[in-house]
C-alpha cells in the first residue's frame, strides 16, 4: 500500500511537470470534436445524431493519443527495472501508474465533455448520463491502454502499434457508452449499458494490471 | 571462518543465448558474505546479460541462481529487498530532482540514511534541487548509485559501476565498496576498469566470459 501512493505521487508529480504533454490529447480531444461541426452541416439534427458517436470516438481517441509515456519513460531511465525488482508487487506498482494517468487524462475528459456536447445540441438531461458513462468507461480506457503500452514497453516507437492492440479492445466500452448516451438523448432508461460499462470496468481493474506486470517482465527480459 | 554453503549467491551451470548465439554454457561461482566477484570480458560477451540474470530481471535457458537457497526469480519480498542492481541506466527519473529521486528509492525499500549527507559525499550537494535532465551524465552514474547507501542491500549487482566517473568519483564508489564487504555484504561487478579497482577491493571471486 505504502508502494502504491509512493508511486502515484512520484507520477502525478512528474505529470504536472509535463503539462504539455499533458495538454495535447486534451486539446486533441476539443480540436477534433469542434472539426466535426465543419466537416458535415451544422444543422441542428444532424449534429445531435452524429454527436454522441463521434463525441465518444474522440474521447477514446485522446485518451490513447496520451499513453505513449506510460511505461515508455520509465524503461529508457531505468527507473522501471528498479520498480520490477522492488519488494512491493509490480501489479500494485502498475495500478498506482494507471490510476496516475487516469487523473491526469480521464478526468480532465470528463470535465470537457459536457461543453462539447452542449455544442453538438445534446439535451442538458442527457449530460449527467454522458459523465456518468465517461466516468464509468475512461479507467476501462485507461487500463486498455496501459496494457498496451506494456505489451510494446521493449519497442522504440511502440505509439501507434498500442492503437492497433487497443482500439479493437476498446469496442465494447464505445458500445455501451455511446449507446448509454444515445438512450439519455432520446429521454430512455440508460441503466443496463451503464450497468454493463460498471462491470467492464470491474474486470479492468481487477485483471488488468496483473496482465500488465506480467507483459511488462517478458518485456523488460 | 567457514560459510554455510547453501547461503549466499550460488551460480550453477548457467547457460545463456542471444538469438541463435550462445554467449555461455556452464558458468558456476559461488559468492558468499563479506566477497567481492568481479566479471570482466569483451563487449557482447554477456556481462550485462548475466547481471540481469542474477538480479532475477531474466529467465536463464539452463541451470540455477540462487540466493540463501531460493532460486532469484521466486524470491519473497524481503530476501529481493536484499539484492540491489544497478544496471547501466541509472533509474532516475529526468523530471524529478535528484533528491526526489533519491528519496522515492529511499521510501521504496524502506531504507535507511538521510539524503543529505548522502549527496555531500557524492558532491550534489549544490544540483539537490535541479532536475535531473540537466544533469551530466557522471553526475547522473552518482546519484544512481547514490542509492545503493539508502538500502540495506546485503547483495550489490553492479553493471560497469565506473563508466563516465572521474577519479573522485572512482574513490567514492570503490570506497563503498570496501565498507560494504567489511559489513559483510557481498558485491558482483562487472567491468572493463578493472585495474581501476585493484588493490582498493579484495577480489575473491573472477569471472572471465
Amino acid at each position: 500500500m505504502d508502494a502504491f501512493v509512493l508511486v502515484l505521487r512520484r507520477d502525478l508529480k512528474i505529470a504536472f511537470r509535463r503539462w504539455a504533454e499533458l495538454a495535447t490529447p486534451l486539446l486533441f480531444f476539443v480540436i477534433v470534436a469542434s472539426l466535426l461541426p465543419l466537416a458535415m452541416s451544422p444543422e441542428e439534427s444532424q449534429l445531435r445524431g452524429a454527436g454522441t458517436g463521434f463525441l465518444w470516438v474522440a474521447a477514446l481517441l485522446s485518451s490513447l493519443l496520451a499513453l505513449d509515456g506510460l511505461f515508455s519513460n520509465d524503461a529508457q531511465d531505468g527507473t522501471l527495472e528498479q520498480l520490477a525488482l522492488s519488494p512491493a508487487p509490480l501489479s500494485v506498482i502498475v495500478l498506482a501508474k494507471t490510476l496516475a494517468h487516469w487523473l491526469v487524462s480521464g478526468v480532465p475528459l470528463i470535465v470537457l465533455a459536457p461543453p462539447l456536447a452542449l455544442s453538438f445540441y445534446l439535451p442538458a438531461e442527457a449530460l449527467p448520463t454522458l459523465v456518468g458513462a465517461l466516468l464509468l468507461a475512461t479507467p476501462t480506457l485507461s487500463v486498455l491502454a496501459a496494457l498496451g503500452a506494456a505489451l510494446t514497453v521493449s519497442l522504440r516507437g511502440g505509439g501507434a502499434i498500442i492503437g492497433l492492440l487497443v482500439l479493437p479492445l476498446t469496442a465494447p466500452v464505445l458500445i455501451f457508452g455511446a449507446r448509454a448516451t444515445d438512450l439519455a438523448v432520446h429521454g430512455e432508461p440508460t441503466l443496463g449499458p451503464l450497468y454493463l460499462l460498471a462491470a467492464l470496468a470491474v474486470l479492468a481493474i481487477s485483471l488488468g494490471p496483473l496482465a500488465c506486470a506480467a507483459a511488462l517482465r517478458v518485456g523488460l527480459e | 571462518m567457514t560459510q554455510d554453503p547453501s547461503t549466499g549467491l550460488i551460480v550453477s551451470s548457467l547457460e545463456v543465448w542471444r538469438g541463435e548465439r550462445r554467449l555461455f554454457g556452464d558458468l558456476s561461482f559461488e559468492l558468499h558474505s563479506g566477497q567481492v566477484a568481479l566479471i570482466t570480458g569483451p563487449n557482447g560477451a554477456g556481462k550485462t546479460t548475466l547481471l540481469r540474470m542474477l538480479a532475477g530481471l531474466s529467465v536463464p535457458f539452463g541451470g540455477d541462481v540462487t540466493w540463501d537457497g531460493t532460486p532469484v526469480q521466486r524470491l519473497a519480498a524481503e530476501p529481493r529487498a536484499a539484492i540491489a542492481y544497478q544496471g547501466h541506466l541509472d533509474g532516475l527519473a529526468k523530471n524529478l530532482t535528484v533528491a526526489e529521486n533519491l528519496a522515492f528509492y529511499r521510501a521504496l525499500w524502506a531504507g535507511e540514511g538521510a539524503v543529505e549527507p548522502l549527496l555531500d559525499e557524492l558532491g550534489l550537494t549544490e544540483f539537490a534541487d535541479r532536475e535531473v535532465r540537466y544533469l551530466s551524465a557522471g553526475q547522473c552514474r552518482r546519484a544512481g548509485l547514490g542509492c545503493l547507501r539508502l538500502r540495506r542491500a546485503s547483495l550489490w549487482l553492479l553493471d560497469e559501476p565506473l563508466t563516465n566517473l572521474d577519479a573522485a568519483g572512482v574513490d567514492v564508489v570503490t570506497g563503498w565498496l570496501q565498507e560494504h564487504t567489511a559489513n559483510g555484504g557481498a558485491a558482483v561487478v562487472a567491468t572493463h576498469q578493472a585495474d581501476r579497482l585493484d588493490g582498493a577491493v579484495a577480489v575473491a571471486v573472477e569471472v572471465e566470459l
